[in-house]
């Protein structure tokens, strides 16, 4: 039996390339995940200990203890005040000629702060608008 | 005066272009896709109101640490001391990567505070703290 040879390209029905690029794409979608990742950020110091000398007075302590009490500057406040606290003494301490702060906030927790407490604290000062948060190592105080 | 139509304008869509939009659609989709790659451990993060976006997702790796001070990097439960050799050696791959942290509210700052020790070692500076944005409230 013989059977003629198909001559030239041979084409294929382009009807179904609709349905294959929706499938491709509904699955495309399903697995895209948009929710980008979100936080506070922070910048960590180098590595080893960096010894600079600072003023007293440009230094703003805050602890942390262990039950999310805050002591800002040896007075007790509460962490939603911390905002209006910390700009004002931001606005208080003034800025360099090259318009930094001069203002620096050292965050001391206790090692047993919860870590929700302490974010809390970091996330007023970002509110205040502060650009120099050094965080202490926490010791048992 | 009625003036009559000399064309008649059909009043259907031409759907040949369709699957040409539809594969545009795909190419996007295909291209902005970054898959997930771990799982992770289940952490509840806390709420903050200035956070902010990462930049990317592929410059991003990620540290989780549960309520019971486990940490647990690329799917793997590890000890916080091995922490900066495997962060070290991410920074060598892409020296950009942003470390993410997800830790659970209750996670004790000791915990976060041998992180940040890890981190520094590695020379990991740059950190998020994972957090969700609080809805509806203004300062």
């Amino acid at each position: 039996m013989y059977i003629k040879p198909r001559r030239g390209l041979g084409s294929f029905s382009s009807a179904s390339m609709a349905d294959i690029a929706f499938l491709l794409l509904v699955f495309f979608l399903v697995t895209t995940t948009i929710s980008m990742d979100k936080g506070i950020q922070m910048v960590l110091p180098e590595p080893g200990d960096t010894d600079i000398e600072i003023p007293k007075g440009n230094i703003s302590e805050i602890f942390i203890n262990q039950t999310g009490k805050v002591l800002f500057n040896d007075k007790p406040v509460l962490i939603r005040d911390i905002a209006r606290e910390a700009e004002s003494r931001i606005n208080k301490r003034g800025f360099t000629p090259e318009g930094e702060q001069i203002m620096i906030f050292s965050v001391k927790p206790h090692q047993d702060t919860k870590y929700d407490v302490y974010l809390q604290v970091l996330d007023q000062l970002k509110i205040a608008g502060a650009k120099k948060i050094s965080i202490a190592n926490p010791e048992a105080f | 005066m009625h003036i009559e139509k000399k064309t008649k304008a059909s009043n259907e869509i031409s759907t040949s272009s369709m699957p040409d939009i539809i594969f545009m659609l795909l190419i996007f989709f295909m291209v902005t896709t970054v898959m997930r790659e771990y799982e992770g451990l289940i952490v509840l993060v806390p709420k903050a109101k200035m956070i902010e976006k990462l930049e990317s997702k592929r410059n991003t790796s990620y540290i989780w640490a549960a309520k019971d001070g486990t940490i647990v990097v690329d799917d793997r439960r590890i000890n916080v001391d091995d922490l900066r050799h495997i962060m070290y050696d991410k920074m060598v791959k892409r020296p950009k990567t942003t470390v993410s942290l997800l830790a659970d509210q209750e996670v004790s700052m000791e915990t976060i505070t041998d992180i940040h020790t890890e981190l520094r070692e590695a020379h990991a500076l740059r950190l998020s703290y994972s957090a969700k944005r609080i809805e509806g409230e203004k300062l």
